[in-house]
């Protein structure tokens, strides 16, 4: 297997990462529904902390993205 | 926009010289980037201008622009305390500055042959700068309120002590990661989206261009994924400028009221 054919696939593998993010993302969202759902008084005041949670679980899925990238264009 | 059959997603962050300016070995030209910014620059201070009339009973404009600034306003009180008052135009301008320039880049101006639109905040050298500033701005109102005892920070309360070689690398491992989460955070989820963009809206062109049933089909329903995915681009601008601004006061909140 020649180094391109490698790379690519590299890359490929790399990509798995951002659908486990997705993952993560929608566990974030659907657990602040569940809450939300049952004491919807209290959602409001969760929001901030819904946001931050996205926003942590996304980064990971955003690094595996920039880790593909990586490797097609720079390496 | 590649040519026919060549897909090249990452021709639209070529940052080209509009207006060469040279002073002695230093390339200072003006760059699309920074006719960009600059625009971002008009678009939010026109904005605010029209609407700070301070009228008693506010019109249109003025309720606009007040329910954007009393949004970060109400952001930073929740999350900073009465002491965050004095951060509020600092949050105001990195999330106004970063939401225009985010919506400004998903203008079709691509309809006018020659032009392209283009998104500042999709480089990392411009977020790269964003977080720089409200990193520094943290460690800056940290050690200047509490000297040296910002440092209890890496330590959180009723930690056992048996645990503290764990939680101290930890701890300031991931205070150092912050600003480059920050940026890469908003650099790569603009790169990401323009990219998805323009890979099918190549798809739509290449499968129209083809002439057989099946390119038209491919065609067609890129066609309608990409109408979805450009709504869900509008939601990932304000997304990720909120995320900004909500993370630079939690990070302002650290410095402010230690932990």
């Amino acid at each position: 297997m020649d180094l391109q054919s490698a790379k690519m696939i590299g890359a490929g593998l790399a990509a798995i990462g951002t659908g486990a993010a997705a993952l993560g993302v929608g566990f974030v969202f659907g657990s602040f529904l569940q809450g939300a759902l049952r004491n919807p008084a209290a959602a409001d005041g969760q929001q901030g902390r819904l946001f931050l949670g996205f926003a942590l679980a996304e980064l990971l899925g955003l690094m595996a993205f920039t880790v593909a990238l990586l490797i097609l264009f720079v390496f | 926009m590649a040519a026919a059959g060549k897909i090249d997603p990452m021709h639209q962050f070529t940052v080209e010289p509009l207006v060469p300016l040279h002073i002695g070995s230093y390339d200072i030209s003006l760059t699309n980037s920074a006719a960009w910014m600059l625009a971002t620059l008009v678009v939010i201070a026109s904005f605010m201008w029209g609407g700070m009339k301070r009228e008693v009973v506010p019109g249109r404009w003025q309720m606009a622009v007040e329910g954007v600034t009393s949004f970060i306003d109400n952001l930073v009180q929740v999350n900073i305390g009465p002491e965050g008052k004095k951060f509020v135009p600092f949050v105001f301008s990195l999330f106004a500055f970063i939401l225009v320039a985010n919506l400004l880049g998903l203008l079709p101006l691509a309809l006018v042959p020659g032009w392209h639109a283009f998104t500042p905040t999709s480089h990392f050298s411009i977020t790269g700068v964003l977080a720089i500033l409200s990193f520094s701005l943290v460690l800056i109102i940290g050690f200047w309120r509490h000297g040296l005892h910002f440092f209890s920070l890496f330590v959180p309360h009723g930690t056992p002590w048996y645990m503290l070689p764990l939680i101290i690398p930890i701890e300031i491992v991931s205070f150092l990661v912050r600003p480059f989460s920050l940026a890469l955070r908003l650099f790569v989820a603009m790169m990401a989206g323009h990219i998805l963009m323009e890979v099918f809206g190549s798809f739509i062109v290449n499968g129209f261009a083809s002439g057989s049933a099946v390119g038209f089909g491919v065609g067609l329903i890129s066609f309608l994924f990409i109408v979805g995915v450009g709504a869900l681009e509008l939601l990932i601008c304000a997304l990720q400028a909120y995320v900004f601004a909500l993370l630079t006061s939690l990070y302002l909140n650290d410095a402010v009221n230690l932990h």
